[in-house]
């Protein structure tokens, strides 16, 4: 990695690049320069791709006070913003790369969903897409391929039909996904997997003027007519919750699923409990321990902010590492070890601040069904293949399992 | 203890529901959340507490 970076200061050698390399063997933990680094202290400053030096910030105090700090920007069109690969133009900005007042006008059009009690709501049909899939793996042969058969199916079914987006289709807005969030992917592949999506996105808002249903998009067209949101904002949000809809969760479910076969302890007390909390729990412990958006949440200082002795500059990037941060031994006692009886619903694993993940309370029952559903009903559920044979998700922006054979 | 939320800087993570549900509520509308009561018993008071600490927006204020 260093090999192609061009040292711009006479302390460059000492600087790390970032993001960092796993350790081999340890695909639940962060990576050990990380932990070295916020032992050493709460901010370090790391090297990016483009040779740019911006703060790593390493502790969960600090990561949530800057997180929440009105004086730090998540606009990636302002300089010294540390972008975490070349950016692609702002036809392909959503909501998330914005600051008040104009991320809270957009965000607020698509929050209703998404309360505690319309999410609730939706257990029932969570469940029943749940056993239906489970279902089908067991009427077929095995071994299978988790992530093919459940994992992603799960979220994909539930986002589509929340958006109003035909399942059929989903080979290709996964695909596309895919590749917006892998992080070698070159600008134009990035630019024209967005491109694709947001093409699709622009012909479903199409069939949604003209035949409106029960459905989110629907309901962003009723935004556009009232002249409240624009096509172009509309699209955006559109892509937004269909990437952001099905590829955290997918993630989260198989590789939760091989962290607790890692763990059978744990695994038989999720599995053998009739504690609804302790299931509930679980989803805090596994969403912390695992951690799977591992590019860290990046912002840039609007004005010079000092903390924990150190002064930030206006202009200074900033990169919270949560993945770390749910690590952090004085948050979270023990921290690398997998407890999901522990009390873990501080951590950060949605962010922090007004952009925390919109659809957590979404993914937090699907979460909770899958756990509370998969194991119980194969409880002899299994790997098919080593670990050293797992594809990890290393080179993408969301860490996960590319494949995960599973019998029973 | 007496509880304030902020609503203009509420982000409708509902949060506040999931750790207390007796104090907190959310507009059906956006989401953004509401107080049920401001002035919650003793026995909710670590609830109340908590919910003020997972608040993304920091928009939950507490005099003890």
């Amino acid at each position: 990695m260093t090999s192609r970076l061009n040292p711009a200061s006479e302390h460059s050698a000492e600087i790390p690049g970032y993001p960092m390399d796993r350790a081999a063997g340890c695909p639940f933990d962060p990576p050990p320069a990380l932990r070295a680094k916020q032992q050493e202290g709460p901010l370090a400053k790391v090297r990016l791709w483009d040779g740019s030096t911006p703060w790593l910030v390493t502790r969960y105090a600090e990561q949530r006070a800057l997180l929440a700090d009105p004086r730090v920007s998540a606009d990636i069109s302002r300089p010294g913003y540390p972008s975490s690969a070349p950016v692609n133009g702002s036809s392909t900005v959503s909501f998330i790369l914005m600051d008040d007042p104009e991320h809270a006008r957009l965000r607020r059009m698509v929050t209703a969903p998404f309360t505690i009690k319309r999410v609730e709501a939706l257990r029932p049909a969570v469940q029943k897409i749940v056993d239906d899939l489970i279902d089908d793996m067991l009427a077929g042969s095995k071994p299978v391929d988790l992530v093919e058969a459940f994992a992603l199916p799960v979220p994909s079914l539930v986002i589509c039909e929340l958006l109003g987006v035909p399942y059929t289709d989903h080979d290709f807005f996964q695909d596309n996904s895919k590749t917006v969030i892998k992080r070698d992917a070159s600008p134009e592949q990035r630019m024209a997997a967005l491109g694709h999506l947001s093409g699709y996105l622009n012909n479903l808002l199409d069939e949604k003027l003209a035949n409106p249903g029960d459905d989110m998009l629907s309901r962003l067209t009723e935004r556009i007519k009232a002249g409240e949101l624009s096509r172009q904002e509309a699209a955006q949000m559109g892509v937004l919750l269909l990437i952001a809809g099905h590829e955290t969760t997918a993630n989260m479910i198989a590789l939760g699923t091989l962290a607790l076969l890692e763990n059978p302890d744990q695994l038989a007390l999720l599995r053998d409990t009739d504690d609804e909390k302790l299931v509930v729990s679980a989803v805090e412990e596994l969403l912390r321990y695992l951690h799977i958006t591992h590019n860290g949440r990046r912002r840039v200082a609007l004005e010079d902010i000092e903390i924990a002795g150190q002064l930030i500059r206006a202009g200074d990037g900033l990169i919270m590492a949560n993945d770390i941060g749910n690590r952090d031994p004085d948050a979270f006692p023990d921290p690398d070890r997998l407890d999901i009886r522990r009390d873990a619903r501080h951590h950060v694993a949605f962010g922090f601040g007004v952009h925390q993940c919109l659809g957590q309370p979404l993914a937090r029952l699907e979460l909770q069904v899958v756990y509370s559903t998969l194991y119980r009903r194969i409880p002899t559920l299994r790997l098919a293949a080593d670990l050293e044979q797992i594809p990890f998700k290393h080179d993408g922006s969301v860490y996960g399992v590319y494949e995960l054979p599973v019998t029973w | 203890m007496k509880v304030t939320i902020d609503q203009d800087k509420c982000v409708a993570s509902g949060q506040c529901v999931v750790a207390a549900a007796d104090v907190f509520d959310q507009r059906d509308e956006d989401g953004i959340a509401v107080l049920l009561n401001p002035d919650p018993p003793a026995e909710q008071a670590a609830d109340v507490r908590h919910a003020a600490v997972v608040c993304p927006a920091l928009a939950i204020h507490i005099e003890e």
